[in-house]
């Protein structure tokens, strides 16, 4: 075990802290859907690596970066909506596995299709800041890392805000609490649905721009989106504030296992820790540390 | 299974209870089993026999799937790990101990089943999305355990090589005798679930997955049928990586990854959840489709892509096929290609003379 120094755990931690907001962006996704329908998403990752991809190849097409990223976020919003009315709303109603096999199903799909029209190849996505990384103290932040965060925190801050002081928060809040009370309060609930998939896209949009700057564009991609469930568990499912403290736990848990526990056991620790612990978390307390407790114990 | 009747004509409980009610169908069962144990390695060429093989070993995993989610509602992302289980505990007891293949095979699938089990523990407390969730992780953790730990694993590429397997001194090395050996298997699966899913704990499943309340409130002990659901279906996945292993010659955990289950999970939702014939279907489809999609493209491709893109574009052809099918299936058709069978059955049950 190498020996323990503050100065290269406050490098973990940091760096940890910052890409643990980066991974609440996208389960920021996850939890949107599953707040509002009751559906679960397991084509996070491919939504986010979809949404790169658009964004990359109009840059590589000549478009500058804001329009590229505007056209990301049209177009995700657009297949959101899309997927919601075509595949979706027909299994409202239907067991659990229906959704979460047409999403496995989806994953598959998107995965194919952006490699049959984009092509395989590696591409970049460069965000209109420099490379030179901040240095505080012992600390030192790429820029990537540094954009990453801010945008995440700017836009986490902005859905709480969205959900606590908005008519459409409260009517989407309304609706994840109880859709019969909320029909009967003349909210339309189907719109609702549509929404919380579109608010997905916006999410997976910016969350494939900031991954896509940091990782490369390429099939791993969507390797990101496994990270989502032990973030979502740890933070509770339905919880915003959830997917905040779960994202700064899993990516600080992730740098910590890759700089201590690596040189032991022979790297990979930083895919396998999270994991380890949303089993405990699984076991202790279902419901993670800020959902809501409505688990059938059955 | 398939049959013709024009009535109901029995007249004891064990003639509703037979597995093949009918002489018809014992002659439609006797016929069948001819043609795959006599004609069909006969006729078949080597390739032809290699894919029947893959169908024979996907069938098994697919019926013991189904248990779990076909029968008793429980979602399981993990059975690519469990069968990697069942494959090393055989590949170590081959290898270290020289094993005979009726002890490596039930105990790889022992030992899927206890790991299925301390797996299952959290559908004690949680079930659906939460079950999907911890299987999932189960998949990672020990595809992650397998690849770091060489005592399992063998060191070297993290893969053992397995001798071909020998019944009464008879070393198993040509494709005929591989694929008799898989029917073997297959045989048993299948008539092993009809008789555990028509008797008590087939029927305890079916309440608890129709409504678990009711089931407890009649005296079915819920956590018990559940485990054991997971338990058994993990038993036939141990069994499945046991066979693959047997059939690639060496057990190697880039065979079991999460795709794997992934597709295990499409072969039961195509071919349609809670019956028998329906995983029979979907293994034969799922393994089927990149093939018949290689060949659709290698021959006709050429019309809409480059030749040089064709080796790029089959791979992502594949996947929007496979991914689009799933949802086809789940959106259309919920039933899967069981249903198909039966409204296709059921038309020809009175033809001729349907009015």
């Amino acid at each position: 075990m190498p020996d323990f120094e503050w100065g290269f755990t406050l490098l973990l931690v940091s760096s940890g802290l910052m890409i643990g907001l980066m991974y609440s962006l996208i389960a920021l996704g996850f939890v949107l859907v599953y707040k509002a329908t009751d559906a679960i998403n397991f084509a996070q990752g491919e939504f986010v690596m979809f949404a790169a991809i658009m964004a990359a190849a109009s840059m590589d097409a000549g478009i500058p970066f804001w329009l590229a990223a505007l056209l990301a976020l049209t177009g995700m919003i657009a297949f959101c909506f899309g997927l919601e009315r075509v595949v979706l709303r027909k299994l409202l109603g239907r067991p659990i596995i229906a959704v979460i096999m047409a999403t496995i199903g989806l994953a598959s799909l998107i995965r194919g299709f952006a490699t049959l029209v984009f092509g395989a190849g590696v591409r970049a996505i460069t965000l209109p800041v420099g490379d030179d990384p901040l240095y505080l103290g012992p600390i030192m932040l790429p820029p990537v890392q540094l954009v990453g965060a801010g945008v995440s925190l700017v836009f986490l801050a902005g859905f709480t805000w969205f959900f606590l002081r908005t008519r459409m928060g409260v009517a989407m809040r309304a609706v994840a609490d109880n859709q019969t009370v909320s029909m009967g309060m003349g909210i339309n609930v189907q719109r609702y649905f549509a929404l919380a998939w579109a608010l997905t896209g916006v999410v997976s949009a910016l969350g494939g721009i900031i991954w896509g700057a940091m990782l490369g564009v390429d099939n791993q991609l969507p390797l990101v989106g496994l990270k989502v469930f032990p973030v979502v568990i740890m933070g509770g499912l339905d919880s915003i504030i959830g997917a905040v403290v779960g994202g700064l736990i899993v990516g600080v848990v992730e740098a910590l296992a890759a700089g201590y526990l690596d040189p032991m056991v022979g790297g990979g620790t930083k895919d396998f820790a999270p994991y380890v612990l949303m089993i405990l978390m699984l076991v202790i307390r279902p419901y993670g540390l800020f959902g809501t407790r409505r688990i059938d114990r059955i | 299974m398939f049959y013709r009747e024009s009535g109901v004509f029995k007249t004891s409980y064990a003639a509703d209870m037979a597995l093949l009610p009918l002489p018809s169908t014992r002659w439609a069962v006797a016929a069948l089993l001819l043609l795959f144990v006599a004609v069909v390695p006969l006729v078949s060429d080597e390739y032809a026999l290699s894919i029947l093989s893959l169908i024979l070993i996907a069938v098994v995993g697919a019926i013991g799937l189904n248990i779990l989610v076909g029968y008793t509602d429980q979602v399981s992302i993990g059975h690519g790990a469990f069968m990697s289980v069942g494959a090393y505990t055989a590949a170590n007891l081959i290898v270290r101990m020289h094993a005979p293949f009726w002890i490596a095979v039930p105990a790889g699938g022992l030992m899927a089943a206890l790991i299925g089990v301390v797996v299952g523990i959290p559908s004690l407390r949680i079930k659906g999305l939460y079950l999907a969730i911890s299987t999932l992780a189960a998949q990672l953790i020990i595809e992650w355990v397998i690849n770091h730990v060489s005592w399992v694993s063998g060191g070297t590429q993290a893969s053992i090589q397995v001798p071909p397997p020998s019944v009464f001194g008879v070393v198993l090395q040509r494709p005929w005798q591989i694929y008799l050996f898989l029917l073997a298997f297959v045989v048993l699966a299948i008539v092993g679930t009809q008789n555990l899913i028509r008797g008590r704990i087939g029927r305890a499943f079916i309440a608890v997955r129709d409504r678990d309340v009711a089931a407890e409130i009649i005296g079915i002990d819920i956590f018990r049928y559940k485990l054991l659901a997971f338990a058994i279906s993990s038993f036939y996945a141990g069994v499945t990586g046991v066979l693959y292993s047997y059939y690639l010659g060496i057990a190697n955990y880039e065979q079991f990854q999460l795709d794997v289950s992934i597709n295990f999970l499409a072969m039961v939702i195509i071919g349609g959840l809670g019956s028998t014939l329906g995983p029979i279907f979907g293994a034969i489809f799922v393994t089927l489709l990149p093939i018949v999609t290689r060949r659709v493209l290698e021959s006709a491709g050429g019309l809409f892509f480059a030749a040089s893109d064709l080796s790029a574009v089959i791979p992502s052809l594949r996947l929007v096929i496979f991914g689009g099918l799933i949802i086809f299936f789940l959106v259309v058709e919920p039933e899967g290609l069981n249903r198909l069978w039966r409204n296709i059955r059921n038309y020809f049950r009175t033809w001729p003379f349907s009015y």
